[in-house]
């Protein structure tokens, strides 16, 4: 009696929510392993042809694919050096006894909370209009000029604003960690003789592993993933020379209507950021033992 | 000398933030300016304020149906998560067996997947439904809610299951044997004590929500369905850049995040943070 009574409670808590979750996630992840192994248009009416692991041998020679494969890899790399360096450094300040260190902090995290899409629009027309007028005030025309239209500044422009967007998210995690290191510590070393740059080297930076652990991989699955920023700020161009991995994906299902090619490239996709994340949750785990 | 070499440093370091945040100085200041002034100097003040641009952009964006769609989705969006996550949450980690222990991990891990690997099998059986079981899931805000929750219970889930695991059960057993429900126990006596992991659980939600861009333009078609990042997207590409309109919506859409954080600065930096340490 009682245990049927539980199981009635079981029942009326958890279900909605599973049954949402099942159907929005669960089962459309199973769907898409199986059109990863058909050819089909995504016309209802057209045919679908079973064509076993030949999408993914495909892959292997799809040009923009691997170039889409590279770019991604070149773009979070450079990401989340700039933001991890970027966002330590706010941190290390916000957390001088600084008098203003807390008005700086709310305003140096605010880019995160505007969204992907409209930060790359605001971005744009910094780099059009800005750029080129600070290009033609201060002479230095090699660096400020429209990024935008060159192949190769155009990725530095991604990684730019993805910078300026998470440097204030990574801050936050850097803050926790920094509030952390126990101050006698630091004073002792201070007493000691050592110098700032000693400290930070020798103190802060050992101590910060954790939250650079976690903070290296929010940003490195985050900078894989990207979407909204590549589309709004260069859409995928100048010539296909800003397409990542996302937008990849994206384009070759609903622009060229190749769907089960296309999920076999969001399979791939699927099994890289889990191996980031996977990798991720190892190392904190591990670090987290032996601390 | 001390003291004055802290007040250059407290005026450098909010000086670099306030640099930081041009960008946003730019959008706002070229906002006001015609065209004419707009290309002699985007930095400066404009001359003279004209909301012309604004009320246009307005328009065109059709901003206040994009403001009032954004913040039903997103509002409705995050109170189902709270209510149905929390209580599942509960369940799983006061239920000791195999069951729930499998489902907590099968929501943990579907946290690995990115929403590029389900969007398309999603559409399809999104589209099979409506048109098969007549149930309207795609093209309307209520079918975006729904997949939002399945998207967004996973996270949830996680957040509220580490909290609650810190309750002691005493407090609950005493209420049960008092005869309490367990719909009552939940919500009279375990509900107000997740407050902090609530508000932490509803700031990521509203922060990713807000700004979501794909899956709505997945899902929603018609114009006046449209959230802020859709209006917004189609504003960019319908008008071939008219910059002084685009500054004005760029701003218009920007102000609602400002006001927001205003008001729960304190909680979303807590929030992030704790959000992201987990």
């Amino acid at each position: 009696m009682a245990n049927k009574n539980k199981r009635k409670w079981f029942v009326l808590f958890v279900v909605p929510l599973l049954f949402i979750f099942t159907t929005v996630v669960i089962i459309p992840f199973i769907i898409g392993i199986y059109y990863a192994f058909f050819e089909w248009d995504g016309i209802a009416a057209n045919p679908m042809e079973f064509v076993g692991l030949d999408n993914f041998g495909k892959l292997f020679d799809d040009d923009q694919f691997l170039r889409s494969a590279w770019l991604t890899t070149l773009f979070t790399v450079l990401s989340v050096i700039t933001i991890n360096a970027v966002g330590l450094a706010f941190a290390l300040l916000v957390t001088s006894k600084i008098r203003t260190a807390n008005a700086a902090r709310t305003l140096l995290f605010m880019p995160y909370l505007i969204g992907g899409l409209i930060l790359g629009y605001i971005w744009q027309f910094v780099f059009l209009d800005v750029f080129e007028f600070l290009g033609e005030l201060t002479g230095l025309t090699d660096v400020f000029f429209n990024w935008l239209i060159d192949p190769e500044f155009a990725l530095y422009a991604l990684v730019f604003v993805f910078t300026w967007q998470m440097a204030g998210y990574v801050m936050i995690v850097y803050i926790a960690g920094i509030q952390a290191i126990p101050n006698d510590v630091v004073e002792a070393a201070k007493i000691d003789g050592a110098t700032p740059w000693q400290r930070f080297m020798r103190i802060t930076l050992p101590l910060l592993m954790p939250a650079l652990t976690i903070s290296l991989f929010l940003t490195l699955s985050s900078a894989f993933k990207i979407y909204d920023v590549n589309l709004s700020l260069t859409g995928g161009g100048p010539a296909n020379a800003t397409e990542l991995f996302a937008m990849n994906i994206y384009n070759e299902i609903f622009g060229s209507g190749n769907y089960g090619f296309g999920q076999a490239k969001a399979i791939i996709f699927f099994v890289i950021v889990a191996a980031i994340t996977l990798t991720q949750v190892y190392l904190t785990k591990k670090r987290e033992v032996e601390m | 000398m001390k003291q004055a070499s802290g007040w250059v440093k407290s005026i450098l370091l909010i000086l670099l933030a306030l640099f930081f945040l041009s960008p946003i100085y730019i959008i706002f200041v070229n906002s006001f300016k015609d065209r004419q002034e707009l290309y002699e100097n985007a930095l400066s003040l404009p001359e003279n304020f004209s909301f012309q641009y604004y009320i246009e952009a307005m328009e065109k964006m059709n901003f206040m149906s994009a403001l009032l769609n954004s913040l039903y989705v997103t509002i409705v969006s995050v109170i189902f998560i709270v209510i149905l996550s929390s209580m599942t949450a509960w369940m799983l980690v006061r239920t000791n067996n195999k069951l729930s222990t499998f489902i907590f991990m099968a929501f943990i891990a579907t946290m690995l997947i990115p929403f590029q690997t389900l969007m398309m099998p999603l559409m399809q059986f999104i589209s099979t439904i409506t048109q098969d079981l007549n149930i309207p899931m795609y093209n309307t805000h209520e079918g975006l809610i729904y997949m939002n929750i399945g998207f967004h219970s996973a996270l949830s889930v996680f957040l509220y299951h580490g909290f609650i695991k810190s309750i002691p059960i005493t407090l609950e057993e005493a209420a049960t044997i008092d005869g309490a429900s367990k719909f009552g126990v939940f919500w009279r006596i375990i509900f107000p004590m997740l407050k902090p992991i609530t508000a932490t659980v509803m700031i990521l939600n509203v922060i990713s929500i807000w700004n979501d861009f794909l899956l709505p333009s997945l899902t929603l078609i018609d114009k006046d369905l449209r959230t802020i990042p859709l209006s917004t997207f189609y504003f960019f590409g319908e008008f071939t850049i008219q910059w002084n309109l685009a500054m004005a919506g760029l701003t218009l859409t920007i102000i609602p995040v400002i006001i927001f954080y205003a008001l729960a600065q304190k909680h979303i930096i807590k929030g992030i943070g704790e959000g992201a340490v987990k």
